[in-house]
């Protein structure tokens, strides 16, 4: 097979690239902050160096240079450390995270910090669809704008986007906090079960059961809080969206349940 | 789950696009290992049409007489080329089974491929005085060295990996498709649709032919259905939202126009890079970064959203 491409992956007999891999140890460590350059790697061997860094070396802030779109980097790290990323992640970018802090100067693909416990994220550019799904704790900035189903199946933490979010935004959402500064899809909060949603631009559309709340004081205090952490400005004006609650049907009989009683 | 790519120049200007897109599918090649398709743009060659067909599939049986059998068929189909009144140019064997003739031709597309599509197994891939679709199974790179790629030079382009969901792994069932029998336009496409039936009963009444059981290939056929009643890329492409059923993005290409639609739930993947002399899609950012190695800004477009650019 000829180099088409720059890099050559080899495939084991199951497809899994790269079944065994080493960490590269190429990192740089000055005065406390570890870096390297992921032009050359594999997804697996970055992963593997920042793993090396973080749990082995012990190394509390690490800055990866390049990372050029890859998808599942800074997966699954459980401690309190500072990552930089500097340039775009593709998908699943830093997944089950519990603790760090971590700053993407580029994009992020789909599912972006899916089931993140607790940390921070930011991210200077834009999103994909499923931008933190099943976030369970921690913040999550987006500066830019983001696709479809931001915050599916949401249950805890803040999700703040910078921009616009597309359809279904919301979808399903349980616990926690979603702040737009943007317009918002079609079916904004559909079936949601509890959580508030703020939206400052326009909204297409309302799912089901998701309605406008109203707003109290402490909403004002969580947004200029926020506003005032990531420096992101005076806040504009928001609508406050949350679960009318009218599909709560918990306590109504299955038909073959109702039989039963009767 | 399949993965999607286009580029196009925006200035017109040629560039090795059969490269290019071979770098972009074979960064996705985790979406589709099964076939790869390509439908490339060149500038033509002094007016001259370009057919691409297959008188076999890539795992059809291979009896004791097939080699037999293809040259029977082979020299068929220049036969009936000159019976129409086409003057062969030249005639390239890329696979045993592929094959790629240049000719001119001015009369009646359709009656050219129906004639063609008559010899047994045989099937147009591709039929325009710019566009050139190569598919194949495996991936990118075994395609662009089969069939040799890497010299072909364009303006705009799509591509297709395929992880086959609906239909059989073959030739026939790979994309890009091309919209019969009109020249110049095809079609790559990633998700399922759901009026898929009707649609094909629909048009195979309107006397459009059907060569797969692959639901993407009446996204080709619809659009160019729309555009021979004098529809734009961009208004069929519109109407397409509202009477194709399920979930989809695809990328649709003429001769001088590269558009994308994605459905109105936005379920499947897109990402966009614009810039002044170049814009590239494809279904993950790792496709766009192999042809760009900067940090860049791209973005996902929201549902219904129709995109169409000129080159």
């Amino acid at each position: 097979m000829a180099a088409v491409g720059e890099r050559q992956i080899s495939y084991d007999a199951r497809g899994l690239a790269e079944p065994v891999a080493d960490a590269p140890r190429t990192a740089v460590v000055e005065d406390g902050v570890a870096t390297f350059d992921a032009r050359e790697l594999t997804t697996r061997t970055i992963n593997l160096e920042l793993r090396r860094l973080l749990y082995e070396e012990g190394v509390g802030e690490v800055v990866v240079q390049n990372p050029q779109g890859r998808h599942s980097l800074g997966v699954g790290i459980l401690r309190r450390c500072r990552i930089r990323f500097e340039g775009s992640l593709g998908y699943f970018a830093c997944g089950l995270i519990d603790g760090p802090e971590i700053h993407i100067t580029g994009r992020v693909g789909w599912s972006a910090c899916e089931n993140m416990m607790s940390g921070v994220v930011v991210v200077d550019g834009n999103g994909g669809s499923l931008t933190g799904a099943a976030m369970r704790g921690g913040d999550l900035l987006v500066k830019g704008r983001v696709g479809a189903r931001t915050g599916i199946d949401q249950k805890g933490g803040t999700i703040i986007i910078g921009g616009s979010v597309g359809s279904m935004t919301g979808f399903m959402m349980q616990r926690g906090r979603m702040i737009i500064c943007g317009d918002a899809g079609p079916g904004l909060g559909d079936s949601m079960y509890d959580g508030t949603i703020y939206v400052a631009g326009t909204v297409k559309s309302l799912g089901i059961d998701c309605v406008p709340g109203e707003w109290t004081d402490a909403d004002t205090e969580l947004i200029e809080r926020k506003f005032r952490i990531y420096g992101l400005g005076s806040p504009p004006e928001f609508q406050k969206f949350v679960c009318g609650k009218v599909l709560y049907n918990y306590d109504s009989l299955e038909p073959s349940e109702k039989k039963l009683v009767i | 789950m399949c993965g999607i790519a286009g580029i196009i120049y925006r200035d017109g200007s040629e560039h090795a696009i059969g490269a290019e897109m071979t770098r972009m599918l074979q960064s996705m090649k985790h979406r589709g290992p099964d076939s790869t398709g390509f439908a490339l743009y060149g500038n033509g060659e002094n007016g001259n049409l370009v057919m691409r067909y297959k008188l076999a599939d890539a795992n059809t049986p291979r009896d004791f007489d097939f080699e037999d059998r293809l040259r029977r068929h082979r020299t068929e189909v220049e036969a009936r080329l000159v019976a129409l009144g086409g003057r062969i140019d030249e005639v390239e064997e890329e696979t045993p089974y592929a094959f790629r003739v240049s000719f001119g031709y001015d009369g009646d597309l359709k009656l050219l491929a129906d004639f063609v599509e008559d010899i047994p197994e045989a099937e147009v891939l591709s039929l325009g005085r710019a566009l050139e679709i190569v598919k194949d199974l495996g991936d990118a790179e075994s395609v662009h060295d089969q069939y040799g790629l890497a010299d072909f030079k364009g303006t705009h382009a799509i591509g297709h990996v395929r992880m086959a969901t609906e239909s059989e792994v073959d030739i026939a069932g790979a994309h890009p498709y091309w919209a019969y029998p009109y020249s110049d336009v095809a079609v790559v496409h990633n998700g399922q649709l759901t009026n898929y039936f009707m649609w094909r009963r629909r048009l195979e009444r309107a006397g459009r032919r059907f060569m797969s059981e692959c639901d993407s290939e009446i996204i080709a056929v619809y659009l160019a259905e729309e555009m021979s009643k004098g529809a734009s890329l961009q208004e069929s492409m519109h109407k397409s939202l509202d009477e194709l059923d399920g979930v989809f993005t695809y990328i649709a290409v003429t001769k001088d126009e590269l558009g994308v639609a994605k459905d109105e739930l936005a379920a499947k993947p897109l990402v966009l890079y614009e810039s002044d002399d170049l814009v590239a899609l494809a279904s993950e950012e790792i496709a766009i970064r192999q042809l760009v190695d900067h940090e860049i800004e791209t973005y996902d477009p929201y549902e219904r959203e129709v995109l169409v650019w000129q080159r």
